[in-house]
């Protein structure tokens, strides 16, 4: 009976008023252990002052392969863009 | 897929690669970027991790206080550099336990620098010095590699090497400006870690089977000759500093190229240091198997206890 430790993807914010970023994964066998880890191993050099992990098997990713219909319905619509719009020269704080 | 269809990919790969483009995990690509890439980044990974064994050697006999912090956070910072680099290496679908037993079993192979033993304190400035220095001008170019995991974790690696270097120079500086026995010290260091140095930057261009590859897919920006050459002209002007000799009878600046001619590398050296036969190959798998075998049962444990923890808040909530 041989069970590896799990993976987990790492998320550190830099300060606060920043948002926690993936910085990358580790092996835990807990999430308690998950977090100490993340801190030797992302954090050596004053890096952060919140820490999530995640077991990386609870996330979902978009398929690369789908980015045509995901996202390319986006690029033709310039009108949600405020340079689609002509205003005269005058009006001012627009 | 039909091979029309692979082909096809294939092109549009190249295309994205052409552009500067960066390749993530999910993306489509040929099986032999992958496998290079689980060759090159696992193989650098190992690198780091065998790296601290050298080094480890004298933690506990480092000569001051303020040295025994700086090398403790060096090799911890190789560990931490092993695991960014294990990362991103599995990212590409291998996984960890894979990667240790290709170590292992001497199928992957590590930097084989660390095949030389560490047997004075002056060893540990060299290391930090031409070592690191060797280590730093081939990862320098790496984060701008074409596959982002392996480039992000480049980029957080050189960020961090740059005190390893500047610590090792500073021990041999302080053994350079000592008594005679400590400068006749870093000298015989400079002696022993001088060419495996040189050679740790690879085969010859014309010997390299992997480059041309390589720096097509942008795993590799500069050729190993290259990066030698810019070695030797940063380090030698260095070693003046210190006031030791590199131990190279046809070392000498060359007016017309701007660069320094060197002497011929003992290739027959490095072959043999890579095929095993180096002075520590034996000892640095042995510490490296054990460290695996030995930690099994805490790993275990370890699992044990986070899957009874689990299923007791289970218990709780139902």
């Amino acid at each position: 009976m041989k069970k590896n430790w799990p993976l987990w993807e790492v998320f550190v914010r830099s300060k606060n008023g920043l948002e926690h970023r993936h910085f990358g994964s580790l092996h835990a066998a807990d999430a308690e252990m998950a977090l100490e880890n993340a801190r030797d191993v992302y954090t050596r050099r004053n890096e952060g002052v919140s820490i999530w992990v995640v077991e990386s098997k609870y996330i979902t990713a978009s398929n690369p392969a789908d980015n045509g219909e995901l996202f390319e319905p986006a690029k033709d619509k310039v009108y949600r863009h405020p340079t689609f719009y002509n205003l005269p020269d005058e009006v001012k704080h627009m | 897929m039909s091979e029309k269809e692979i082909k096809n990919l294939e092109q549009i790969f190249e295309a994205r690669i052409e552009r500067d483009e960066k390749i993530e995990p999910k993306d489509w690509m040929p099986e032999k970027y992958r496998q290079t890439h689980i060759r090159q980044i696992s193989q650098h990974a190992h690198s780091e991790i065998v790296g601290m064994l050298p080094e480890g050697n004298w933690i506990t006999r480092a000569p001051s206080l303020r040295r025994k912090a700086a090398l403790l956070a060096k090799v911890q910072d190789e560990a931490g550099h092993g695991l960014y680099l294990y990362s991103a290496c599995e990212t590409l679908g291998v996984s960890r336990e894979e990667l240790y037993e290709q170590l292992h079993s001497g199928k992957a192979k590590y930097s084989s620098i660390f095949n030389y033993p560490t047997i004075t304190w002056a060893d540990i400035g060299a290391i930090g010095w031409l070592v690191d220095g060797a280590a730093i001008i081939n990862q320098v170019p790496l984060c701008n590699t074409s596959f982002g995991p392996y480039a992000r974790a480049m980029v957080r690696v050189c960020k961090e090497e740059s005190f390893h270097q500047r610590q090792g120079f500073e021990i041999m500086l302080t053994l350079c400006r000592g008594t005679e026995e400590q400068k006749a010290m870093a000298q015989d260091a400079l002696n022993r870690w001088w060419w495996p140095s040189l050679m740790m930057l690879g085969p010859t261009d014309a010997a390299s089977v992997h480059t041309e590859q390589s720096l097509k897919w942008k795993l590799k920006r500069k050729t190993n000759d290259e990066l030698r050459q810019q070695f030797i002209d940063q380090t030698v002007p260095q070693a003046d500093i210190l006031g030791i000799t590199v131990p190279d009878p046809d070392l000498k600046w060359n007016e017309e190229t701007g660069h320094y001619d060197f002497g011929e590398i003992d290739w027959d050296e490095f072959w043999q240091v890579v095929k095993g036969h180096g002075p520590c190959n034996k000892e640095r798998m042995k510490a490296r198997v054990d460290a695996w075998e030995n930690g099994a049962w805490v790993r275990d444990a370890a699992m044990a206890y986070a899957e009874k923890q689990q299923s007791k808040k289970v218990a709780k909530a139902s």
